[in-house]
């Protein structure tokens, strides 16, 4: 076990995982609002600072993890608490202590019923999520992206809009649904790895193909509803509409990353084969993602359920990324997934604070408000130029490298570029639906309704929404730090999944393509 | 061979940091005190002016260079760089882009000046000039890029610029809509490029994907991968430089203010498409095919725009089809790969172009925002400074022997004539004449005749010395430009042809006189034709037309716009809304609700036994009891 392991001397992952939860335990005794504000926002920016730690200390040249720390759980069943991190998971670890201070910022005046519960759900939510990204024991993981649904579905159901509770449960259900077979294939694996829970120890086994595919169906499950893929995906819109401002942030900036970094860490390595086989399926599950999610993203009134259907789109180029398996492709998937959290992320703030003035979600009732909102409509013009994958922001560069791989994958297959071809059209219908939400609310139509009343976005929300587009920026001009980080890792994944694929095996279940 | 030049870099930095400061100060003071206009405006001109005189020492210091060796680089940073894909953040000026630059900044600044006078008194001044500044800056980086994704970012950039100067005066609905028409056209076009730089990546990209490096590998490029990236690249163009069937949103284009269909949506960011395949020259020699068609689509594009400009009644979109017809004549010389003369109509285009449209502002600027042609008349003597300098313009335009705009149209048709397209010279001087008559049908009624509307004709006045000043270094321009290029018949050397070749792959037909004089005959023919057709109709009083049949449809641009609406953005639409309606509701989460619907009457089925009664259960109980004793005794075998 441990050679796959590099120990810290300072638990600085547990500690990041525990200070939320430290948190919530003094909330407990805190009865003033005010201070159980000021205790969330201090503990959240520690972590948020003590993550950078994670960057500053990242060692670029080694392929193992990072950080490591182990612990005897339940010693009978070998389950061990052991976290770490690699270039897959160190940017969504860092992604999720940053986001967070500003949840609950964004939070600060939306949530006016039962604020101490609401900032304990979110620190148990930041516990159990940071978890997931460093889980190094299945047990572990799957322990914590379980408890992960519960201060979820609390969030949606008590703090959501007028049909919380059918979105809550939508949502519980839904996603818990897909994770059950997960469970079945962990226990799979455990019994196959003399029983072992240890998650690299489970990785490049030459398992019979035949299992290696229910085993990836079990996966696919699991992550495909959280990512969501299509068809997969009915779940997001009504939890988006209904989840307050900060829970909308966490489910698209975080929560759907769940389910591709699943793909990365668990797919991709554990069943190499059956990845290859069902390859073909996937990359057109995400092309009709990203097509579908385009079209139905054009005919939202609601700007919520507008923004989830783009995440839709966004998050199949993600799927696509990773599925061509090869480096520009899966490089770019995984700063897509960065630049996913940081440009949804960011408009859905925006939609916060439209909905914390107009108290309503939809287009025709925030048209036209950029009139008295300079400011902001600054800010929502650059994100939405991000999420449409303007030249200079973010997305471009995520984008880009994700059709570059795909092209490179069909030629060196030696044929027609169909598949990158098919997710062209998405950029176009990525413009047209960002371009239809801008043009309403920065100006309107002829009968917009009065806003005049209608104050710009105060210090607080400057405060919230500038760090998001320095990222836009920062990742859009100069992403090769960022790409460093994450190289060795990727390049380590591809290099074992070309040798350890077993050529023997040809099953062609796509033999058309 | 190669300088490194630490300063290419801030000629489009400049104007970037321009629009950076003026957009947060409007920003800042949009609610409270207002920032004078004096302060936007001059702050506003800063970044062009510095970027005019560093585009000035790019000239010269290329100039003092051997004629082979002509190309400064800067090499920024490495942007994307993952596996084969390197791409790095840099610039290349070279002849070609180093006249681009020359034009950009020299008009450019001129608009900025310009504007200072049109937009004074408008509530978003400040904006106005950070969006310009912003357009300038996404310009400069696409003609100084030093490969295609680095042009790709300015491309993008000038379409956004574009778009939020066209929806500038948002009250009215209508301007937001070409906006939004404008962009979305043009990101169809911009699919192409991108498509197109991909497929070029993949094939010769593997060495370096600048400029440089691609056109030392072109030639190992295949045939038909040639052709496909060649005519994808032309897609996009299509989209920037408004060709058929993508020019539908320059007209509309129109509705931001006219400073920004001067520099914008004539002079600069049209051009792109233009600059671009002469940028790709090594790649389009390759492919004769690809020529072929883009002449031939550039050479009908620039009939039909002539057609829909003889009966257009706003002076804006009178000169906006101008534009997309002159565009079409530069995109027929880029196809027979007569580049040089593609680029030089591109040059004194800009000059002439500009100066019609920033006279056209003059004249609605008098007339208090009165765009409609059969509003005015008898102007020439209300506005003498715009009357001249328009006439200028209008003569270069129309091709008047000794303006610019004859020299550059007479290169391009004594091209096709040379590269053996009779049809293309033959349409191509049709257009020719056409142009002199709605040019000069729109000049006419402006300025001549009488005044159609009393009231707006006394309160009109002569724009201030901030518009007439740019007015009139146009209308210079306008005049000398073309003796530039003087061709060898007129005694000249072709000056610009000889800056450009170096950057451009280029091959000349030897010259004959004959050819020659055909052409220059033939246009100077096509000139008059048009002229004295237009003077008899509306040179002394002009009426306007009531158009019948053919004339009425050709008003209405043969229904274009409704024919793209039918087939195009209402199948979208349509689309769109049964997915979100009908498919996502119903087959798309149709499984999912089935089955909450099933464990739904399941549950109401079981319901109908838990009845609440003690005695009830007390059955229920005795009943299990039986059936499992029954059981027992069955299976023991009791």
């Amino acid at each position: 076990m441990d050679q796959h392991l590099v120990f810290s001397s300072f638990p600085i992952l547990s500690t990041l995982i525990f200070l939320p939860l430290v948190a919530a335990l003094i909330m407990l005794f805190v009865n003033s609002e005010r201070y159980c504000k000021y205790i969330s926002l201090c503990f959240t920016s520690v972590v948020a600072v003590l993550s950078l730690v994670l960057i500053v200390g990242f060692d670029t040249e080694t392929t193992k993890f990072q950080f490591a720390e182990k612990a005897v759980w339940i010693s009978s069943l070998d389950i061990n608490y052991v976290v770490g991190i690699d270039g897959i998971s160190i940017l969504l670890v860092v992604m999720t202590a940053l986001i967070m201070p500003f949840c609950i910022l964004a939070s600060w005046s939306y949530i006016k019923l039962r604020v101490k519960a609401f900032l304990i759900c979110l620190m148990v939510m930041e516990t159990a999520m940071i978890g997931v990204f460093v889980a190094l024991d299945f047990i572990l993981f799957y322990v914590l992206w379980e408890a992960m649904l519960i201060p979820m579905y609390l969030i949606i159901g008590i703090w959501g809009g007028p049909r919380k509770i059918y979105a809550s449960v939508k949502f519980f259900l839904y996603t818990l649904a897909g994770s059950i077979l997960l469970l079945v294939a962990i226990i799979w694996l455990y019994w196959q790895n003399e029983y072992s829970f240890f998650i690299p120890d489970m990785m490049w086994h030459h398992y019979a193909l035949g299992s290696q595919i229910l085993v990836f169906i079990a996966f696919f499950l699991a992550f495909a509803i959280k990512v969501p893929m299509f068809p997969f995906h009915t779940w997001l819109p009504a939890a988006h509409v209904e989840a307050p401002t900060a829970g909308s942030v966490i489910l698209a900036s975080i929560l759907l990353k769940m389910g591709t970094y699943g793909f990365l860490r668990f797919a991709l390595p554990i069943v190499p084969d059956a990845t290859y086989q069902l390859m073909p399926f996937v990359l057109w599950l995400s092309i009709a993602g990203i097509i579908y999610g385009g079209f139905t993203a054009l005919a939202q009134n609601d700007m919520k359920k507008l923004i989830a259907y783009s995440s839709v789109g966004h998050m199949g180029f993600v799927t696509l990324g990773i599925f061509i398996l090869n480096k520009q492709g899966i490089e770019g998937a995984i700063l897509q997934m960065i630049n996913h959290g940081v440009t949804t992320g960011a408009l859905f703030l925006c939609v916060g604070m439209i909905y914390e003035r107009t108290h309503s979600r939809e287009l025709s009732m925030a048209a036209g408000v950029g009139k008295y909102m300079p400011i902001f409509v600054t800010f929502l013009t650059f994100f939405s130029l991000a999420s449409l994958g303007f030249p200079g922001t973010n997305s471009f560069v995520g984008e880009f490298m994700i059709l570059a791989g795909t092209f490179q994958f069909d030629i060196e297959a030696g044929r027609f570029p169909w598949l990158a071809l098919a997710a062209i059209p998405g950029a176009l219908l990525a413009a047209a639906y960002m371009l239809r939400m801008l043009q309403r609310i920065i100006w309107g139509g002829v009968d917009n309704p009065d806003q005049s009343w209608i104050k710009d976005i105060n210090a607080r929300e400057i405060v919230i929404l500038a760090p998001f587009l320095f990222f836009v920026l920062w990742i859009g001009l100069s992403p090769g730090p960022f790409l460093d980080l994450i190289d060795a890792s990727v390049t380590d994944l591809l290099q074992n999944l070309t040798m350890h694929r077993t050529h023997s095996l040809s099953l062609n279940l796509m033999a058309p393509y | 061979m190669e300088q490194s030049t630490p300063y290419l870099g801030f000629i489009p930095l400049l104007p970037l940091a321009g629009a950076l400061v003026l957009g947060l100060m409007h920003i800042a003071t949009c609610q409270g005190k207002r920032i004078p206009d004096k302060l936007y405006g001059i702050l506003g001109c800063i970044g062009p002016f510095i970027a005019l005189i560093l585009a000035v020492k790019v000239f010269f210091e290329l100039k003092a260079l051997d004629e082979g060796k002509r190309v400064l680089l800067q090499r920024v940073y490495n942007w994307i760089e993952v596996g084969d894909l390197k791409i790095s953040m840099g610039f290349l000026a070279d002849p070609l882009s180093s006249l681009m630059l020359l034009f950009v900044t020299f008009v450019g600044f001129l608009i900025h000046l310009y504007s200072i006078g049109y937009m004074a008194g408008d509530k978003n001044f400040g904006k106005f000039f950070a969006y310009l500044n912003l357009f300038l800056a996404s310009m400069l980086l696409l003609v100084l890029g030093d490969g295609p994704v680095v042009m790709f970012v300015g491309w993008e950039g000038v379409g956004l610029c574009s778009y939020l100067l066209i929806s500038f005066y948002s009250e009215d609905p209508a301007n937001v809509v070409a906006g939004n028409k404008a962009f979305i056209v043009n990101r169809i076009g911009d699919l192409g490029f991108v498509l197109g730089i991909s497929f070029l990546f993949w094939g010769i990209g593997a060495d370096g994907f600048d400029y440089i490096s691609l056109e030392a590998s072109a030639t190992n490029l295949n045939p038909t991968l040639g052709l496909t990236v060649c005519l994808l690249l032309f897609v996009g163009a299509t989209g920037k430089s408004a060709q058929i069937p993508l020019y539908v949103w320059l007209p509309d284009a129109m509705a931001g203010p006219t400073p920004v269909s001067a520099l914008i949506h004539a002079a600069t960011m049209v051009t792109a498409g233009v600059y671009m395949i002469a940028r790709f020259s090594f790649l389009y020699v390759q492919v004769p095919l690809a020529g072929e068609i883009i002449a031939w689509v550039g050479i009908l594009t620039a009939l039909l725009a002539a057609i829909f400009g003889m009966y257009q009644r706003d002076i804006k979109k009178i000169l906006a089809y101008s534009t997309v017809s002159q565009l079409g004549y530069m995109f027929a010389a880029v196809g027979l790969t007569a580049y040089s003369a593609g680029i030089f109509h591109v040059f004194t285009h800009a000059f002439f172009k500009a100066l019609l449209f920033l006279g056209a502002g003059s004249v609605i600027h008098a007339l208090h925002h009165e765009q409609d042609i059969w509003k005015m008349g008898g102007l020439k003597k209300k506005l003498p400074v715009t009357y001249w300098t328009m006439l200028f313009g209008a003569l270069a335009l129309a091709g008047c022997p000794l303006f610019s705009g004859f020299f550059s149209k007479d290169e391009i048709l004594y091209s096709a004539l040379a590269h053996g397209h009779g049809a293309i010279w033959f349409i191509g001087l049709i257009v020719a004449g056409i142009t002199a008559y709605y040019t000069f049908r729109m000049f006419f009624v402006v300025f001549h005749g009488k005044p159609a509307d009393q009231s707006l004709y006394d309160k009109a006045h002569e724009s201030p010395p901030v518009m007439t000043v740019p007015l009139v270094i146009l209308a210079v321009g306008a005049v000398f430009a073309g003796f530039l290029n003087l061709p060898h018949l007129f005694g000249g050397h072709l000056m610009v042809s000889h800056w450009l070749s170096p950057s451009l792959v280029e091959h000349h037909p030897d010259p004959t006189l004959a050819l020659e004089l055909l052409a220059v005959g033939g246009s100077i023919v096509a000139f008059v034709i048009g002229v004295s057709i237009a003077y008899r109709k509306f040179g002394t009083k002009a009426q306007e037309p009531v158009y019948r049949g053919f004339h009425k449809f050709a008003e209405n641009k043969f229904m274009v716009d409704e024919l793209f609406g039918a087939l195009i953005v209402t199948p979208y639409r349509y689309l769109s809304q049964g997915i979100s309606r009908i498919i996502e509701p119903w087959v798309t989460d149709g499984p999912l609700k089935s089955m909450a619907l099933l464990y739904r009457l399941s549950g109401l089925a079981f319901k109908v036994f838990q009845v609440g009664l003690v005695r009830v259960y007390a059955i229920y109980m005795v009943l299990g009891l039986s059936i499992m004793s029954f059981l027992l005794i069955k299976t023991l075998n009791l």
